[in-house]
């Protein structure tokens, strides 16, 4: 078997993905994903370098070809990316939201003390 | 009704942003009834802050614009910091509500009739919305009856009154537009009496040309259901 030179760079690319994805983030849960991603990123070498296995996926799940295959999974990869990226930002969102209200509430400082304030001129009220 | 001898235990919250032009008026009338007026200001570029503050309302700024589910949120929670806050009025700032709606809305609180009072503009014939924006928001009602377990005509209504009791269960985290039927939700969740009060809304130039349009009941769906 012969390696053609973009089959190296796209096998370069997914190790260097792979390893940069693995070191990032600190948190338990991120085991599960991390096992996930081993084992894509060893599909994906894997596909690089004998692309019949789409050929194969493809034919299991009555799908023409292996191209089409890559394109579907595509679509539903980048949707699910799309809607975890918006959760993320409503979280961070709600985050800053409540750190921005807090400063906003300290810098006015307690209601109470409005009735301290002088009142401004009061009109009589003339209806509405 | 002459004197605000009577309304110091209420606060009026209105959600400020870029409104320089009539927030001063605006204020001025409010406080001919209510004395105390929160400006939740949202990261205003004109002056708007300003001149709430010399209308005479208490002015809280938020450091940069968050929306105005955000900004009601602010003023609750302002609110609260009185102790000797009953009642919460929430309030438009581009003009479209009459404090008289509001004075009646805090009298039928002060009664017990209810904790909650929602302001309609679909009870009477005194508002005049166009037929797409009457279309767009009957949708919006029905949308929310249906899934907060109430049973409202005009849930995108900005005039609101609240008992105290409720204002502390609420936390608004829709900050953009959704938030008018969150706090619906959340009234509905929490088991609170509510009535719903004929309000007239006065669609002016000015509000018409700041008010939202119909493309936004697009994007207050979309925040819906991606809740």
């Amino acid at each position: 078997m012969k390696i053609v030179l973009i089959q190296l760079l796209l096998i370069i690319v997914v190790i260097v993905v792979a390893l940069r994805l693995l070191r990032d983030r600190g948190a338990r849960t991120q085991a599960v994903r991390r096992l996930g991603l081993t084992l894509f990123a060893g599909f994906a070498v894997w596909s690089i370098l004998f692309p019949s296995v789409w050929n194969q996926i493809a034919r299991l799940v009555g799908v023409g070809r292996g191209t089409d295959m890559v394109l579907y999974a595509l679509v539903v990869a980048f949707l699910s990316f799309t809607l975890t990226t918006y959760v993320r930002f409503r979280d961070l969102e709600a985050r800053y939201t409540r750190l921005a209200r807090r400063l906003a509430l300290d810098e006015a400082g307690p209601a109470q003390a409005a009735q301290s304030v002088p009142k401004h001129q009061e009109e009589p009220y003339a209806g509405p | 009704m002459n004197d605000t001898e009577g309304t110091d235990d209420t606060w009026v919250v209105i959600p400020l942003y870029n409104e320089e032009e009539v927030i001063g008026d605006v204020i001025t009338q409010v406080r001919t009834a209510f004395p105390q007026v929160v400006c939740v200001d949202d990261g205003s570029s004109d002056r708007s802050a300003e001149v709430a503050a010399q209308a005479g309302a208490r002015v809280v700024r938020h450091p940069f614009n968050l929306g105005q589910g955000a900004s009601l949120q602010t003023g609750f929670e302002y609110a609260l910091s009185d102790p000797s806050m009953k009642y919460v009025v929430t309030f438009d700032g581009d003009g479209q509500h009459q404090v008289a709606d509001a004075l009646g809305m805090v009298e039928r609180l002060r009664t017990g009739e209810a904790d909650v009072v929602f302001g309609s503009r679909f009870l009477d014939e005194r508002s005049k919305p166009g037929l797409a924006k009457r279309m767009v928001l009957r949708a919006a009602v029905g949308y929310t009856n249906l899934t907060t377990r109430t049973r409202l005509t005009d849930a995108h209504n900005g005039l609101r009154a609240i008992r105290r009791p409720v204002v502390e269960q609420l936390d608004l985290t829709q900050n953009r537009m959704a938030h008018a039927s969150e706090l619906v939700a959340q009234i509905g969740a929490s088991k609170a009496s509510y009535v719903e009060h004929p309000v007239h809304i006065l669609y002016s130039d000015y509000s018409k040309a700041k008010g939202q349009s119909l493309w936004n009941s697009i994007n207050i769906l979309a925040e819906l259901i991606l809740r």
